[in-house]
């Protein structure tokens, strides 16, 4: 992965816009995080090949960046924190914000083709 | 070393949860030529250990977890590794019978002298409390004369105030280097404590890590069940 560029990144999203695409969501600070520390509140979610299609994606210039995707359906997509970004070669937009520890603490990521389970 | 065992059956839910509590004793037990089958449940898919500058991505993490769970029981002399085929951070909302029903078979096939798996209420991470459920109710079900014995890790904050301390402490200094070759196969979640680790010896300290002196379980006490029935 790379840290965001952001022309580059805009141009991915434009290239899934407006078409059926399986996306992958999640956010999370950790299962053992009230283990760890009990005044912290414990959140997160995943959702995993939901199919949706947006008619505009969008990155914002500031670092960790936004991506909020507009559904076709009026609905929304929105994740922040992202950091880094790569097109793998399955031809996935894979996103995701890497924190200073070192741990993942959001991913985004958008596919033309269902993730493996 | 513990007493002898015909054949161990080993359940946790990730990658590496071998590695911590159990891989000293797993290694003597493997050295004394008892067969070890160890069925994890998921491949760890959704660990947070990427790094910054991120090493892997979020979609090939679970191929280099399933490397390191391999090298991991090559290290420790388990043989009979079951990758179980489910996802990480989800086993507890899978069917409760499917699960029991998971255990029973293995149980049934195996036909364990001993089975270890984390102790339910007392596991912190939610796919652990699935996993020690289903292991546990599968026991239940089998006539009391039948039943393996059950070694149960333990490690929420409250363990010690309300389960006392472990009965079974295991000493497993001859066996550190096998420990250490276990965590170390797990280098993309172990990395970062490995290191620490060494910072820690720089610096002059010379107790060692317990984690290299000693393992400790708790016989599952169905005497205070975790639950009346299933
Ligand atoms: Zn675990």
């Amino acid at each position: 992965m790379e840290t965001v560029n952001l022309q580059k990144l805009q141009d991915l999203l434009n290239s899934f816009a407006n078409k059926d695409v399986y996306i992958h969501l999640e956010t999370t600070n950790g299962a053992y995080a009230s283990h760890f520390d009990e005044k912290v509140f414990n959140a997160g979610t995943f959702i995993r090949n939901v199919l949706i299609r947006y008619e505009l994606g969008k990155v914002t210039p500031d670092v960790p960046h936004r991506v909020g995707l507009k559904l076709s359906n009026g609905g929304w997509v929105y994740a922040q924190g992202i950091t880094h970004f790569e097109l793998d070669d399955q031809n996935r937009l894979l996103m995701a914000g890497h924190g200073y520890d070192g741990k993942l603490a959001i991913a985004l990521e958008i596919s033309e083709t269902p993730f493996a389970y | 070393m513990l007493q002898p065992e015909r054949q161990i059956l080993v359940v946790f839910p990730h990658p590496d949860d071998e590695a911590f509590g159990v891989s000293g004793t797993l290694a003597q037990y493997a050295k004394a030529g008892t067969p070890i089958t160890y069925a994890c449940l998921t491949l760890g898919e959704m660990g947070r250990n990427l790094g910054n500058p991120p090493f892997t991505t979020r979609e090939e993490l679970p191929l280099i977890r399933k490397k390191e769970l391999q090298a991991s029981c090559e290290a420790i002399g388990i043989k009979d590794l079951r990758m179980m085929g489910l996802r990480d951070k989800t086993v507890e909302f899978e069917d409760d019978e499917e699960m029991v029903a998971m255990m029973t078979n293995l149980i049934e096939e195996l036909n364990p002298s001993l089975i270890i798996t984390f102790y339910p209420n007392y596991a912190v991470h939610p796919d652990h409390e699935a996993t020690a459920r289903a292991v546990i109710r599968a026991v239940r079900r089998m006539p009391e004369s039948d039943r393996p014995r059950l070694y149960c890790v333990a490690f929420a904050n409250n363990t010690v105030a309300e389960l006392g301390n472990p009965d079974i402490i295991n000493d497993i200094h001859d066996v550190r280097e096998e420990k250490m070759n276990s965590m170390r196969a797990h280098i993309s979640q172990t990395g970062w404590m490995l290191q620490e680790e060494e910072k820690r010896k720089e610096e002059g300290a010379t107790a060692e890590n317990n984690w290299f002196t000693n393992e400790h379980f708790y016989s599952y006490r169905f005497d205070e069940d975790f639950e009346d029935s299933f």
